[in-house]
């Protein structure tokens, strides 16, 4: 009987290590998003740090943005599986012929805006016409331009680089800014809220959905299910950030110390916050990563009348929702 | 014991208490007004230590800024090559050890028709001085912040402080200084001189401000980013509005809000004092703290070490006042313990030594006098109240020899038919002088007396039985009232050293025809009262009282008695009898009262007259005898 149960339990263990070298190997990918690591990404780090890519079969490697690697060139040449870009980036690649996909689209909300001084007479859009305004270059000017278009406004437009500075030194009057971002930089450079102008594009008429997950159509057709399980993994993560604040600032920090960038922590908080607010979450905590037909027409219809594009891409071509690929 | 402990506590409660505000009261208002003296004088050189910083890091900055100054003045004046331009950057690099880089950026084209950009840009790397452009599509110059602020600001700027991008963790600042020229009389903008400036000498110079333990100074950016500060996890990677943020502290945010708008100034706060003033230069502000309670840490331990004292003085006061108290009360202790002894009875108790010269000293003398006085006045009082008693006993006895010689059965002649006599006297609390008498000088002639002696004691009872067997002596030579009477007088008053006198009524009554021979020598008249109704006072003729004078004749007087007729003989003890008014009986009192009770028997009338004499006097107690004597005739047998 001894001797049974000994032989037994040796042929379970065989079986039992068997059956985990069995199970599909991770697939490997890659990933960039449009920045270097901050709250604008925290899911993707969250979901990396808390497994939930190879939960989904992925073994992901997280390369760092900045602003000398453009996501959409590491798309191209195959250095990145997927990359986070604008939804107007997206379209401008796409109808200049890069054949990328969105394969979700996370941010809802436009959280450019421009942010004026209050002090300087600037409470109302009309009040914007003959000052000085900053913008950062190209696909960030779309909505500005629509913008000064819509009330006719004849701005001075000042290039803006990556600093508020000339802004906060009263070099401009008005200056473009990203909600999670530059507005908190103004505050904690002792502007009071209450000093402060805000115009929301999304208040206006031009809310141009930011940041989505992009892939090339090649990658996109020749592995969908992998394409959806690394959305699904995303959006797990957005949603374990935001349950977990907290710990999702402590693995957004870690990231940024090691990319040696500046790293605050309130300021970080401040930027998971918004992003919660601009990822438009469902009753349950769960971000949508649906591109809706209507943003991404507005997005594609300013960026024709603008001159950014000739012809709008299709949008069943253009969004291949993870909803509709994958096994879930 | 009870009490020693109760002047104790209390001399210990109400001095200590009494010590204690007054030392609250004294250290508090010395605390609190060194405090502000404190707080004055840190306050002061705050402001002088902020402003010499302040000065200091200003006159390194400005030693910086005349070298781009320079140079860009000098490209306004005259239109320069590439070599010129190269060799004054590189002159200002190498002469200037405060400068680790220099550029001369021109606007788009502006200094060469066929490229975008010009920077030449000269810069320190590993003690060597190099070369190299700036510009490209990677970095348009154009649009960063050392180009653009001092270009739209139109005058010279220090960037925000950065982190060199080489590496080693220095701090650096860019000072721009645009440059024109001017075409066709406009002043046109041509381009951007700049000098990169280490900071690191500012680390030092801030650090090197320390206040008692934990004070410091910190220097903050125009964006409120911290340059400098103890902590170096804040150093660029943090603004004075996120910390305040982190801490929810608004006086933070308002702090910063004053400092990076140029404004200087002393900001108290819970625990620290924060002095603050802008650097003229640059815009950015420095700030000291200094930690409150490390600078009034001495006070403070003053403060402690006079409280200890204190205590440590109110301890020995609690001693002193506890051995005081003691050394007071145990010799009143003493006292009271020989007052009880004395409350006992005992005056023999052992006196233990006082030797203390004070008060209780003089208490304590003052004890043992009075024990010797009492002593001294217990045994007289001994003595006295013996003598007194022995007195009273005697004055006792000669009252009883007194009223025993006193004629007391009645009736006394219970054979005789022709009259009826009674006589009461009621003696005073003293042994008094009242007299009388009655006797038959013969089978006809009765004679009758009521005297009263001068003064009261055993001499005045003396003197009445001597005068008492000296007339009923003399009446049985003689029937003559004044005859007797006298010889009496003349007895008495020869060789009468004690000038004691007699008052006397003797009256013979001649029982066959009532008629009455009397003497009245210095006595109360008589009062008859007639059986017909009226009473009749007997007055005169008489003398003076026996014994004054000696050969006196006394003259005699006569009156009739009919039958039933009652002649009443009184002592003044009767008329002056008082009551508690002091108002006196009166002779009109007695003579209604015997009127009244005229028809009643002698015996009666005197006993009437009595109880109505008590019930006026009340029992307010007599000085003088009360003596009455009832005679009634009834005619011959």
């Amino acid at each position: 009987m001894k001797r049974t149960i000994a032989f037994s339990a040796l042929a379970f263990l065989f079986l039992a290590s068997s059956a985990s070298t069995e199970t599909a190997p991770l697939k490997k990918v890659s990933f960039i998003p449009q920045w270097a690591p901050q709250a604008q990404f925290a899911g993707y780090y969250v979901a990396y740090e808390k497994g939930f890519y190879k939960k989904y079969g992925l073994d992901v490697t997280i390369i760092n943005g900045g602003p000398d690697r453009l996501p959409s060139d590491y798309l191209k040449e195959g250095k990145a599986d997927f990359a986070t870009l604008w939804l107007s980036t997206g379209i401008e690649e796409r109808s200049q012929g890069v054949k990328l996909v969105s394969l979700a689209q996370i941010i809802q909300r436009s959280a450019l805006m421009l942010i004026a001084k209050a002090s300087r007479g600037i409470t109302k859009p009309e009040d914007l016409n003959g000052k000085k305004v900053g913008l950062w270059p190209s696909i960030y000017q779309i909505q500005p331009r629509a913008f000064f278009k819509k009330y006719n406004l004849d701005v001075k437009i000042i290039p803006q680089s990556y600093s508020v500075n000339l802004f906060l030194r009263d070099g401009v009057d008005a200056v473009s800014a990203m909600w999670f971002n530059e507005y908190h930089t103004i505050v904690n450079s002792g502007y009071d809220p209450e000093e402060l102008t805000s115009f929301f594009f999304y208040d206006y008429g031009l809310n141009f959905p930011e940041d989505g997950i992009y892939t090339l159509e090649e990658t996109f057709e020749k592995d969908p299910a992998s394409c959806a399980a690394f959305v699904r993994a995303s959006l797990e993560g957005w949603q374990y950030a935001f349950e977990h604040p907290d710990e999702a600032l402590d693995i957004v920090l870690k990231y940024m110390r090691e990319a040696h960038v500046p790293a605050n922590r309130m300021h970080q908080k401040w930027m998971l916050e918004r992003m919660r607010d601009l990822l438009s979450l469902d009753d349950s905590g769960v971000p949508s990563g649906i591109l809706s037909p209507a943003d991404y027409n507005r997005v594609a219809e300013k960026l024709k009348e603008s001159d950014t594009i000739k012809e709008i891409p299709d949008f069943k071509v253009f969004f291949k929702g993870y909803r509709d690929y994958g096994d879930k | 014991m009870a009490t020693s402990r109760g002047i104790t506590f209390k001399l210990s409660l109400f001095i200590l208490v009494s010590c204690t505000v007054i030392f609250t009261a004294i250290f508090g208002y010395n605390y609190l007004f060194s405090r502000r003296i404190i707080a004055k004088n840190i306050a002061e050189s705050a402001k002088n230590l902020t402003s010499a910083t302040v000065n200091k890091i200003d006159s390194v900055l400005q030693s910086v800024e005349k070298s781009p100054q320079n140079i860009a003045a000098f490209l306004e004046q005259s239109s320069c090559t590439k070599e010129e331009i190269m060799g004054l950057l590189r002159s200002a690099v190498e002469s200037n050890p405060e400068i680790y880089g220099a550029t001369i950026a021109f606007e788009p084209y502006g200094f060469d028709k066929g490229s975008l950009y010009f920077a030449p840009y000269f810069y320190k790397s590993e003690g060597e001085t190099k070369f190299s452009y700036l510009g490209g599509d990677s970095y348009q110059y154009f649009y960063w912040d050392w180009y653009q602020i001092p270009k739209e600001l139109d005058r010279p700027v220090w960037s925000e402080p950065y982190f060199d991008e080489g590496g080693g963790g220095v701090i650096m600042s860019t000072y721009s200084v645009p440059f024109y020229e001017t075409v066709d009389g406009k002043r046109q903008f041509m381009g951007i001189v700049t000098a990169d400036v280490s900071l690191a000498w500012l680390q030092e110079i801030v650090s090197s401000i320390k206040i008692a333990k934990t004070g410091y100074g910190f220097l903050i950016s125009r964006n409120g980013t911290v340059l400098t500060h103890p902590s170096a996890k804040f150093i660029m990677n943090d603004t004075i509005f996120g910390l305040a943020e982190v801490l929810n502290d608004k006086n933070m945010r308002r702090l910063g809000r004053d400092m990076i708008n140029g404004k200087s100034g002393f900001a108290p706060s819970a625990k620290n004092w924060i002095c603050y003033a802008p650097l003229a230069s640059s815009g950015w502000s420095l700030g000291v703290v200094f930690p409150k309670s490390e600078l009034m840490a001495d006070i403070t331990n003053l403060n402690r070490i006079m409280w200890a004292l204190a205590l440590i003085g109110i301890a020995i006061l609690f001693v002193v006042i506890i051995l005081i108290s003691r050394s007071i009360t145990k010799p009143l202790r003493v006292l009271a313990r020989a007052t009880g002894d004395i409350a006992k009875g005992n005056l023999d108790f052992e006196m233990p030594a006082i030797k203390s010269k004070d008060e209780v000293g003089g208490l304590a003398d003052s004890f043992i006098y009075m024990r010797t006085a009492l002593k001294k006045y217990i045994k007289d009082l001994t003595e006295t109240t013996a003598a007194k008693e022995r007195m009273e006993s005697e004055l006792h006895i000669a009252r009883d020899i007194q009223m025993s010689i006193l004629p007391k059965i009645f009736p006394p002649f219970p054979h005789r038919s022709e009259f009826d006599i009674y006589a009461m006297l009621e003696p005073a609390k003293e042994v008094g002088g009242d007299l009388y008498d009655f006797f038959f000088i013969d089978n006809d002639n009765f004679c009758f007396v009521v005297g009263d002696v001068s003064g009261k004691g055993v001499p005045a009872s003396l003197f009445m039985a001597i005068i008492k067997t000296l007339i009923k002596a003399t009446a049985k030579d003689t029937k003559d009232p004044a005859e007797i009477l006298n010889k009496v007088n003349k007895d008495i008053a020869t060789d009468n050293t004690s000038r004691m006198f007699i008052t006397i009524f003797c009256g013979v009554l001649n029982l066959k025809s009532g008629e009455v021979f009397y003497v009245n020598c210095g006595h109360n008249p008589p009062l008859v009262l007639r059986s017909g109704g009226e009473s009749e006072l007997i007055k005169g003729p008489g003398g003076p009282a026996v014994g004054i004078f000696a050969g006196l004749n006394y003259e005699k007087g006569r009156f009739l008695l009919g039958v039933s007729d009652t002649v009443c003989l009184y002592t003044d003890g009767v008329t002056e009898a008082f009551n508690e008014r002091r108002e006196q009986f009166s002779l009109e009192r007695l003579k209604k009262e015997l009127a009244a009770n005229k028809n009643d028997s002698v015996r009666r009338i005197i006993e009437r007259s009595v109880e109505g004499i008590k019930s006026f006097v009340r029992g307010a107690p007599q000085s003088d005898d009360i003596t009455l004597l009832a005679l009634r005739y009834f005619g011959k047998a």
